[in-house]
């Protein structure tokens, strides 16, 4: 029937083989300039190597969570629920690749400030945008029909995603009166190091996609599953 | 019907309507006090040590407060599908939102203004002589509260565990305000008292934005 | 067709004006003819379930159509999707008054609603309740219009008391009155002789003959045979989310409405 329409099409575009490989071969190459030929930071040694990858997804994570925005405002616009799917894989996405920023930071903190965690700007406002996606999740699973839950959780995205620039500058502006230790920060990056961190989030960005465009499939199949059960339940009348 | 008249309407059923039974009132007014009394076992409450502590858990209590009191603000409509009477109606579906902010703003700031002398007498912090900038600040924290809340209400309203979810969505979004109107408000009781303009504008953008959103975004949730 | 659906009203002469209760009149009074509704297709999913599928159906200005089916066959679900309440998830809705096709939110100010439930504040008055919706719908001087309302739902002397002391049928009479302040000119009654007592059903019975005749269109769903079904010109069935019979504008819907009696008291209600 024609009504299936709109959910049917995720079926085909599996992911190709090609952009694996690519993507495969960009994590390759990050992680020999991470690793290896990216120069050896001078007072934190080796362990500063995390930065690529912790930086990288950092970056990558706003993306994400910026394409929860964008999904959200196209549903409530459009009412197609494919862009509800894609909000709901770069929600899930966007919140690994926080995971990754949010223990990555403690495993470089340890041994460069000694301690696991300070209430540091970047730390403490990365740690609430995490909890502000993951309640994002949770929300979505707590309405079952799937329309109201697109709907309930594009208002939820958008206001969660316009959050964020707030989240972040009353944290700053709230560290920055306050006196705290220096961290490290500050001094220009070597250009290898930059090239090396570019390289990294290239990578990054790439696996980001591959994931978006799996659950986003995923998403469309579990539709196609409940657009058939419907029309069999009506074939059975 | 226009926005505005529509609006007053709604507000002044919400007004009516709470100030009948003042059950929300009143159970959100005791809840704050029970926060005042429970924190000052957290730290010693010298006046020093209160004028450092004080504004940010002033503004901590007012934020459980908001999430509590704004839970009912849609879940009420639910009881005779009210909500679906005021969307019978050919009225513009936002000022059922504005119409039950202005209300939540108004409960919320009457409850914060109730329990500011209790807070100064409590923790010996003076208030008189800063009272306007001190109000100024309560009433631009306030608008986000209700703003982001009655929004929220709407969405909490429309899950399951809706009584548990309304904090754990609004809570995270509101921290900005918690920094801005904590920031804002411990600058007024400093000694040479001084009210930041930085955090001020600051909270009237987050008001502005969030505004905006729900008026953009808001009338989506009363759909069925 | 308007006019055959008026003509029709002659099909409640069983029921004699002089056994009803004294009843004052100030209800029928629609300016307009009735509004005239076209549902084309209409679908609409909650997830995994399907509560209609497929639903056409023109309404003339002035027909009195009742839906009959059991519960959950899609009753509610129709009536919300016309009064706009809820999107279908596919087809169209239409309102006509005459030829011209009315936008959106010119309808709503002529459509009046009892659902399943009252749409009325337990905690404030009687009075209050209709005031405030009086003033949504922006209606002039909306206290002479609330007070009017309610003397002929005889809830005149309890006005000045809270909702949530009434009873069951009082309760009901009040959402009708309010679904009436308006003048609509399309009235949408879900199950509306639910909680009235046999008096109160007599007297809804008439209310609706009354707006019957002054033009007005209505739609609404009942269940078991009761007085309210005294103006029906038309009955539909609905089954599953589908229309299994109607009677038309000219057929008899007491056959109908028959049929789905017997059907449900063989089948037992709800499925």
């Amino acid at each position: 029937m024609g009504s299936d329409s709109q959910s049917r099409t995720p079926s085909g575009a599996v992911i190709s083989l090609s952009s694996v490989v690519v993507v495969f071969l960009l994590l390759a190459a990050g992680s020999y300039g991470a690793l290896i030929k990216a120069p050896t930071e001078a007072t934190m040694g080796l362990i500063q190597r995390i930065f690529y990858f912790h930086v990288s997804s950092a970056w990558t994570g706003f993306i994400a969570f910026f394409l929860v925005f964008i999904g959200s405002i196209a549903y409530l616009r459009t009412r197609s629920l494919k862009w509800d799917w894609l909000s709901v894989a770069s929600a899930e996405v966007g919140v690994a690749f926080f995971t990754v920023v949010l223990v990555t930071g403690p495993i470089w903190a340890k041994p460069v400030w000694g301690i696991w965690w300070t209430w540091d700007a970047r730390l403490t406002s990365s740690f609430l945008l995490w909890v502000l996606f993951v309640s994002y999740l949770l929300l979505r699973t707590l309405v079952d029909e799937p329309e109201r839950r697109a709907v309930v959780a594009a208002v939820f995205g958008i206001f969660a995603t316009m959050d964020i620039p707030l989240v972040y500058f009353s944290i700053w502006w709230f560290r920055t009166q306050h006196p705290q230790p220096v961290m490290g920060k500050g001094g220009s990056l070597d250009p290898t190091m930059w090239w090396v961190l570019i390289l990294c989030w290239c990578a990054t960005l790439g696996v980001m996609t591959l994931l978006i465009r799996v659950r986003y499939r995923l998403e469309g199949l579990r539709a196609e599953v409940d657009a058939l059960r419907l029309e069999a339940s009506r074939n059975a009348r | 019907m226009s926005l505005g008249h529509a609006t007053v309407a709604i507000l002044a059923k919400e007004l009516k309507t709470e100030f009948r039974s003042r059950e929300l009132l009143g159970t959100t007014i005791v809840f704050v006090l029970i926060v005042l009394v429970l924190f000052s076992f957290t730290f010693d409450p010298t006046s020093s040590e209160s004028r450092r502590f004080g504004p940010g858990l002033l503004w901590l209590a007012f934020l459980f407060a908001g999430s509590l009191m704004l839970q009912p603000s849609f879940l009420r409509e639910q009881t005779n599908d009210t909500l679906a009477a005021l969307r019978l109606a050919p009225i513009d579906p936002f000022s059922i939102l504005a119409g039950k902010m202005a209300a939540n703003f108004l409960f919320l700031l009457l409850v914060e203004l109730i329990l500011l002398p209790v807070f100064a007498v409590l923790y010996n912090i003076a208030i008189v002589p800063v009272l306007a900038p001190l109000v100024l600040v309560l009433a631009l924290g306030t608008i986000g509260l209700a703003t982001t809340g009655t929004v929220f209400s709407a969405v909490a309203a429309q899950a399951r565990l809706r009584e548990l979810l309304l904090p754990l969505l609004l809570l995270p979004v509101l921290a900005p305000v918690l920094i801005a109107s904590t920031e804002a408000t411990s600058g007024i009781l400093r000694d040479p008292s001084d009210l930041s303009p930085v955090w001020l504008t600051f909270l009237a953008a987050f008001d502005i934005i969030f505004l905006t959103a729900a008026w953009l975004f808001g009338e989506y949730l009363l759909e069925e | 067709m308007p006019g055959s659906a008026v003509a029709q009203n002659n099909c409640c002469a069983i029921w004699s004006r002089a056994e009803l209760p004294r009843v004052s009149t100030p209800f029928a009074s629609s300016p307009n003819a009735g509004l005239r509704i076209s549902f084309s297709d209409i679908e609409k999913r909650f997830g995994m379930r399907m509560a209609l599928r497929g639903v056409s159906l023109e309404i003339a200005a002035g027909e009195c159509v009742a839906l009959v089916g059991h519960n959950g066959s899609g009753k509610t679900t129709l009536l919300k999707i016309a009064a706009q309440l809820s999107r279908p998830s596919r087809g169209e809705i239409t309102f006509y008054s005459g030829m011209t096709a009315l936008e959106a939110d010119v309808v709503k100010r002529r459509i009046g609603m009892v659902a399943h439930h009252t749409l009325v504040y337990d905690e404030l008055t009687a009075e209050e309740n209709l005031v405030f919706f009086a003033k949504l719908f922006g209606l002039p001087d909306p206290v002479a219009r609330a007070r009017q309302s309610l003397e002929p739902v005889g809830l005149a002397r309890r006005s000045a008391d809270l909702v949530r002391t009434f009873s069951r049928g009082m309760r009901q009479r009040l959402a009708i009155a309010r679904a009436l302040l308006a003048s609509p000119e399309l009235l949408l009654l879900d199950e509306p002789a639910a909680g009235l007592d046999p008096e109160g059903q007599l007297w809804l019975g008439t209310t609706l003959a009354q707006l019957h005749s002054s033009g007005c269109t209505i739609l609404m769903s009942t269940h078991g045979r009761n007085e309210t079904q005294a103006s029906v010109t038309r009955a539909i069935r609905l089954e599953g989310g589908i229309v299994t019979h109607d009677s038309g504008p000219c057929g008899d819907p007491y056959g109908v409405m028959a049929l789905a009696a017997v059907r449900e008291a063989v089948e037992g209600d709800g499925r």
